[in-house]
């Protein structure tokens, strides 16, 4: 596959290209746990990430974000699609490629609890990869390179060998942000990694993020459902309902024009600083459709307020509508 | 640590009294004493047995026989038991060996079984391997060992020959001969008693995989591009195995137990089966004597437990 086809003549190559992505999971049910069905967590994902750039995926709880954030690093195997990452074809990694690949791409988690090791030491934790990738020569500059890294984050030396439960929140996140900067990667899975924070704490982790994008040039892949936070940190962004992406657009463009319906909906949702500007608030009537039977067609015509008949038979493909802006809409 | 181990010693006196006071007061009330026996027997005239009645100080109050009891067993006079004519401490001496190494052979069976068995079963849930690995540990915790330990005499014993079915203490023979008839006569023992407790082990240390496996930090360590076995062991089986550890270790008096049970089938001359003819004959001192043992090992399994877990999990400081 020529990355030329995929990104505009002007953008430099794609870090990552992913290309109708799609992750079925088994539902196994009844006495023999045979399996009954399936859920389509992602189906048929385009997207791509460009070097040093943050791209931002939003949608509500369930719609396959995290999925997608998994499949990328191949946590997850996908069920189809292509993922390329620097043109290597990542599905056909294993051993060493799949090493390697997970030394050039890491993720940062939601619940900095759960993210951390509680029998490993700070150290241990971060000193791990290092090991793993052979980055250290010595005993001694292992130990430097920790110590580099806790202050990178904002930390500080002796919490090297003090123990995850001894840290707040944030300061676990932070531990998680050196512990992914570890190996050097060029981009960083960053699965809602503010959403557990005091929203105080989560502009500091935004600031170190960005912050360490550009020192190092780490591409990100921010996940979230919280819209403001993805609006102020990612260049481009791409909105998912239903194991879909629907709409992608530079973060700016987004934000003002909107074009499919949902993100419209999305977006009336987000409260507005300036208290003169007034935006008419669009509620979706009903609840997000399940993952396992989702609806025919445009998965979002059960919900969607200018749905005609062609919606719930034909899925609208993500095109082109302004430069660099793609909608899947019938009508947009 | 050696403040927190000392405090808790503390507390258990006031625990083991307790539990002695009960012990004693209740088989104080039961009916029967150690000289039933003599009072049945016509050789012996009842001025004897009076005689008898008087010197040991069986007709004073409850809790001035508990407080000579307490005293005397501080000063490591155990008693006297009436039915062996030898001194408790000396009995419960002769009995400990076999039962420690029957139940510690089984416990360490059980292990070996469990851990592997439990993670394999974990990592995949619901495949092939888990649902017989399920069902092996549903049977073997349904069957009581009274009944596979019979089933294992029937067979091995009655039918093929193979194994002896009386455990002995006394081997008449040295060297490698009397290491190889002591295995022998342990294999069966061990197994009923190793497998029934690998049952439940490894139902314990397959859910606490579950509840590990799918923690982010887990998959953390892949996505470190750490190998996958590497990743079980350090990430995995080291965290899940705090709880499992701190069950085991709690469970140890209940084990042993249980081991009565199996000492009575196997008839292994272990403290289990000393307890039950002790039971028998109206021994009290004996009864006294091996109930306390068990009560001392309750607590002192407990401390142990919360030790490893502190030990083990850096979670919990000891204050
Ligand atoms: N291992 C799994 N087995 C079966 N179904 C799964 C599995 N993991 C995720 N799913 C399903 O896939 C769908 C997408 O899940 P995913 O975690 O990717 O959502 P998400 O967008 O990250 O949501 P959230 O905002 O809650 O994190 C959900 O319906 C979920 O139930
Ligand atoms: S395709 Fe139809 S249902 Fe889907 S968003 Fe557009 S109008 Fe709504
Ligand atoms: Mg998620």
């Amino acid at each position: 596959m020529t990355e030329a086809a995929i990104a505009p003549a002007a953008a430099p190559a794609p870090l990552l290209t992913v290309r109708n992505l799609t992750k079925a999971f088994p539902i196994k049910g009844g006495l023999l746990k045979r399996q009954i069905g399936s859920v389509r967590a992602v189906d048929g994902v385009n997207f791509h990430i460009e070097p040093s750039e943050t791209f931002g995926l939003v949608g509500e709880s369930g719609c396959g974000k995290s999925t997608t954030g998994r499949c990328v690093l191949r946590l997850i195997e996908p069920s189809s699609g292509e993922l390329s990452f620097e043109g290597k074809d990542v599905i056909a990694l294993s051993g060493d490629g799949l090493r390697a690949l997970r030394r050039d791409i890491q993720i940062i988690f939601q619940d900095p609890y759960a993210s951390l090791n509680p029998r490993m030491t700070i150290g241990a934790i971060i000193g791990e990869a290092l090991t793993i990738h052979g980055l250290a020569s010595s005993r001694q500059k292992y130990e430097e390179r920790i110590v580099h890294l806790l202050e990178t984050v904002g930390l500080q030396a002796d919490h090297m060998t003090r123990y995850p439960h001894e840290f707040s929140g944030g300061q676990r996140q932070r531990i998680g942000i050196a512990r992914a900067i570890a190996v050097e990667p060029k981009l960083i899975i960053c699965d809602e990694p503010v959403s557990a924070l005091d929203v105080s704490i989560q502009a500091q982790v935004i600031n170190l993020l960005e912050d360490l994008q550009q020192k190092f040039g780490i591409a990100y892949l921010f996940v979230a459902h919280d819209l403001s936070v993805v609006e102020h940190i990612s260049r481009r962004v791409a909105v998912m309902y239903l194991g879909r992406i629907v709409e992608t657009a530079p973060s700016r463009q987004l934000y003002s024009t909107p074009k499919h319906p949902y993100t419209e909906a999305l977006l009336s949702a987000v409260p507005i600083p300036d208290p003169s500007i007034k935006r008419k608030r669009i509620r979706l009537k009903g609840e997000v459709p399940s993952p396992i039977n989702p609806p025919s067609g445009c998965h979002f015509h059960t919900r969607c307020p200018i749905a005609k008949d062609v919606c719930s038979k034909e899925v609208p493909p993500l095109k082109a509508s302004d430069e660099g802006h793609l909608v899947a809409c019938h009508f947009r | 640590m050696g403040n927190y181990l000392l405090r808790r010693l503390i507390v258990a006196v006031p625990s083991l009294l307790g539990i002695s006071l009960i012990l004693f007061v209740l088989l104080a009330l039961a009916p029967g004493d150690p000289f039933g026996e003599l009072a049945s027997n016509p050789n012996i005239p009842p001025e004897v047995r009076e005689a008898l009645r008087i010197k040991f100080g069986m007709d004073d109050p409850i809790l001035v026989r508990y407080v000579r009891w307490l005293l005397a067993m501080l000063h490591g006079d155990w008693g006297f038991s009436f039915a062996s004519r030898v001194n408790v401490d000396t009995l419960i001496l002769q009995r400990i060996p076999a039962t420690l190494y029957v139940v510690g052979t089984a416990q360490l069976l059980a292990l070996i079984v469990a851990i592997p068995v439990g993670v394999l079963a974990a990592r995949r849930p619901y495949s092939i391997f888990d649902q017989i690995a399920n069902t092996f540990a549903f049977i073997g915790f349904s069957l009581p060992t009274f009944f596979t330990g019979l089933l294992l005499i029937l067979i091995f014993s009655v039918n093929l020959g193979w194994l002896p079915f009386v455990y002995r203490a006394d081997i008449p023979a040295t060297g490698w001969m009397w290491w190889w008839e002591n295995f022998k006569q342990a294999v069966m023992p061990v197994t009923v008693l190793g497998l029934y407790q690998a049952a439940s082990y490894t139902r314990y240390v397959r859910s606490a995989v579950l509840d590990v496996i799918k923690l982010d930090y887990v998959t953390t360590a892949r996505s470190k591009g750490l190998d996958e076995s590497k990743v079980i062991v350090k990430h995995v089986v080291r965290n899940a195995l705090i709880p499992v550890v701190t069950l085991v270790a709690l469970q140890m008096p209940t084990v042993f137990g249980g081991a009565i049970v199996t000492e009575q089938i196997f008839r292994i001359p272990g403290i289990g089966s000393l307890l039950i003819s002790a039971i028998l004959a109206n021994d009290t001192p004996v009864i006294m004597a091996v109930t306390f043992v068990f009560a001392c090992l309750v607590v002192l399994f407990n401390l142990i437990a919360d030790i490893l877990y502190g030990w083990l999990d850096p979670r919990i400081s000891f204050r």
